[in-house]
């Protein structure tokens, strides 16, 4: 290819199969070669993942979105005396997932919540039951890092245990949200009532060594630097170097309309969404998947990065809640047609997938 | 693959393209090899300079005879949508664009009854509002219409333009240079070889032009590449053309679009013909990302594949708009430089001409 230097050396690296090294990550985020970095990418993605792009035809349910952490990126959290704040029952919730099995490809369910004040782990769990046995054939993802971990605070029980309890009742994967940036100066400004940095990974080796597999994801274009994103990968691979269980890995640009940083804070570019992309799949080695999700990076970027290392773009969803309240512009689903013929476009093979055999 | 083969060594010695092997690389569909040959091409001609300019769009009427089925813009008269400015709207319009402007552009629908001297009238005025600003005005298929509605040739129409102060032509109303398209999309338009004529005779009078292509319609990828070779071959002939816009076909709101179940094509598709055009045609200096109808994150990203300007900060855009562009109808200057800069590329203010300002 075209380059000279450090990135001629990083290409080298990369063309051989060798890890990069944390410093090659920061190089990697100061240049602006966006071509050659997503042909690279594009290269490994063929070597690791091949033609296929996964998407699934998936229903996200958010039980509330009452809920305590009031994260400062969040513009789905409210008070519980927030006019527009809900708190779903069992029977909507089922009424929710019946709605959307109707169409007869639905294969899973996406559960990611509110913290709520008042709900027990109890309360949760009972979600997960029903839902299972009521919609046995659907592949059960739910909560992430952040909701075990509140779960473990407020029962008293180990994470283990949760996860234990959790997985009894249904659950079949952890969702991969509420990693933002695996840093704590980076938390404590943003998020400080979430778990910590070491308290997330910590649910992640859990569930891990109790066969739960989970994704993870990288929230960035807020507050952070460029090497707190590199740090953040690195963290990421080296779980995953000793579990082995992370399935996908997926990156959210922040959405500032709506939350405490809306007016500090510029949504991020297309050329950055596409840059840390491709830097993402570069790092993680060790990951089977990266994905596209194009309730944040919109339908038009989702595809274009399809060459830019991801070989995933989520699903059809069903309706999307917590993106939208921060002013997501993308469609609140989409129909399988549709992703199949972006897909196609792409020059890339659809294939319709459950996490479970991601 | 052997054209594949000679395609790739063509890109890596700087050999021109044939029609066949451009279309192999459409083919082969790697956008990012694309991306990366078409940038090379971008940086050879301009370096890491990508313009814009400070200018603004008058559609002086929407009232058209021409009616195509491509088109969501133009409407009967009596349609309440309808709009006609008068010299005095027009004088208007000019008199409250801001000081700096440095292009006017004025491109407008085919009215059943205005008379050509209307439409000289209005350049004239332009021209002495603001005496120094540059008037990119016209498409061929008005220039066309000019001819037939004052019965003189295409030279003394272009002339007269130049008189009143008419500096360049705009290049759109190319949609795709074959008459079996145009006769399904746009068949009151004229035709190829005449939007071919008035380019060459604006050439040879000295007037620069733009040119464009609009896919994603019921084009086939051949008649694409063959759209592409027609403006390379008339370069080659007039070196007249400065920079080539291409348009994603916007079906909303339009005939067309219902007609045919048309749906807007992906970016992939946009950044692919980008990338492929600017691999073709060897002899263009400027190929423009139209932010209106790519929308400000892909026009970016266009910059990547090809694109050395953003065109410019617009103020009034009625025409992609009707077709249910969801881009904002005007952009700051501070926020044009901020997305060059954010590719690595040295924002640089131009004129009508590309000269730096």
């Amino acid at each position: 290819m075209f380059v000279t230097g450090d990135l001629e050396r990083i290409e080298r690296k990369v063309l051989r199969g060798e890890r990069l090294t944390r410093e090659d990550g920061e190089t990697l985020f100061a240049c602006n070669e966006l071509s050659w970095l997503g042909a690279l990418a594009d290269f490994v993605r063929k070597r690791l993942c091949g033609d296929e792009v996964l998407y699934n035809v998936n229903c996200h349910v958010n039980l509330t979105n009452i809920c305590v952490s009031r994260c400062k990126f969040c513009a789905f959290g409210r008070n519980a005396d927030d006019r527009k704040a809900y708190a779903m029952t069992l029977d909507e919730a089922i009424k929710l997932v019946a709605e959307a099995s109707r169409d007869p490809n639905l294969v899973g369910l996406h559960i990611v919540s509110g913290l709520h004040p008042t709900w027990t782990f109890e309360n949760y769990l009972a979600f997960v039951e029903t839902l299972h046995a009521k919609f046995p054939a659907l592949y059960v993802k739910g909560f992430t890092g952040v909701e075990i971990q509140h779960f473990a605070d407020i029962s008293g029980l180990s994470v283990e245990e949760i996860l234990r309890r959790l997985k009894a009742a249904g659950l079949q994967a952890i969702a991969g949200g509420g990693a933002e940036i695996l840093t704590d100066r980076v938390r404590n400004l943003l998020c400080p009532n979430k778990c910590s940095a070491s308290q997330w990974l910590n649910v992640a080796r859990t569930a891990h060594k109790l066969g739960l597999p989970t994704n993870a994801s990288m929230l960035y274009g807020h507050i952070e630097t460029l090497a707190e994103r590199v740090e953040h990968l690195i963290k990421l691979r080296e779980l995953q170097d000793e579990t082995g269980g992370f399935r996908t890995f997926i990156c959210f640009p922040f959405l500032p309309k709506n939350t405490a940083l809306e007016g500090d804070i510029k949504q991020t570019s297309m050329f950055d969404d596409l840059k840390t992309i491709a830097i993402s799949r570069l790092m993680l080695d060790n990951f089977p998947n990266i994905k596209a999700y194009w309730v944040m990076l919109t339908v038009p970027v989702a595809q274009v990065a399809l060459s830019f290392g991801a070989n995933d773009i989520d699903g059809t969803i069903h309706r999307e809640n917590i993106l939208h309240d921060a002013g997501a512009t993308s469609p609140r689903a989409l129909a399988q047609d549709d992703i199949i013929k972006l897909i196609r476009d792409a020059g890339r093979i659809p294939r319709l997938v459950t996490e479970a055999i991601k | 693959m052997k054209t594949l083969t000679s395609a790739h060594d063509k890109i890596s010695s700087g050999g021109r393209l044939t029609a066949d092997e451009i279309l192999a690389l459409y083919e082969e569909n790697d956008l990012l090899y694309l991306a990366e040959s078409a940038r090379r091409v971008k940086e050879s001609k301009t370096g890491k300079k990508v313009f814009y300019t400070v200018n603004r769009h008058v559609n002086l009427t929407n009232v058209c005879r021409a009616n195509c089925p491509l088109c969501a813009f133009s409407c009967q008269s009596g349609s309440n949508r309808a709009f006609t400015l008068e010299l005095a709207d027009v004088e208007q319009v000019v008199r409250c664009q801001v000081s700096g402007v440095s292009e006017i552009h004025i491109v407008s629908a085919l009215h059943p009854t205005k008379d050509f001297a209307y439409y000289v009238n209005a350049v004239k005025l332009v021209k002495r509002i603001l005496p120094h600003v540059g008037i990119n005005a016209f498409t061929p298929v008005e220039i066309v219409n000019f001819s037939q509605i004052s019965g003189k040739s295409f030279a003394d129409v272009l002339r007269e333009l130049i008189d009143a102060g008419v500096t360049s032509l705009a290049g759109g109303g190319a949609e795709i240079l074959s008459d079996r398209v145009r006769e399904i999309i746009c068949p009151k338009k004229c035709s190829a070889s005449q939007w071919l004529e008035v380019m060459r005779t604006a050439h040879k009078l000295g007037l620069r032009t733009n040119a464009s292509m609009m896919f994603g319609h019921v084009e086939t990828i051949r008649e694409r590449v063959e759209h592409l070779i027609k403006l390379r071959d008339l370069q080659d002939e007039t070196g007249g053309f400065m920079a080539m816009m291409l348009f994603p076909f916007h079906p909303e709101n339009t005939r067309l679009g219902e007609q045919f179940k048309l749906q807007r094509v992906g970016s992939w598709e946009d950044l692919k013909m980008l990338a492929l055009a600017r691999l073709a045609l060897d002899n263009f200096d400027h190929f423009k990302a139209f932010w209106v109808m790519l929308t400000l994150p892909v026009a970016q990203l266009a910059l990547s594949f090809g694109a050395d300007d953003l065109d410019g900060t617009i103020g009034e855009e009625k025409i992609i708009h009707a077709a249910g562009a969801k881009s904002s109808a005007g952009i700051s200057v501070d926020k044009l430089r901020k997305i060059i800069s954010e590719t690595g590329y040295v924002p640089t203010e131009r004129d009508s001409f590309y000269r730096e300002v």
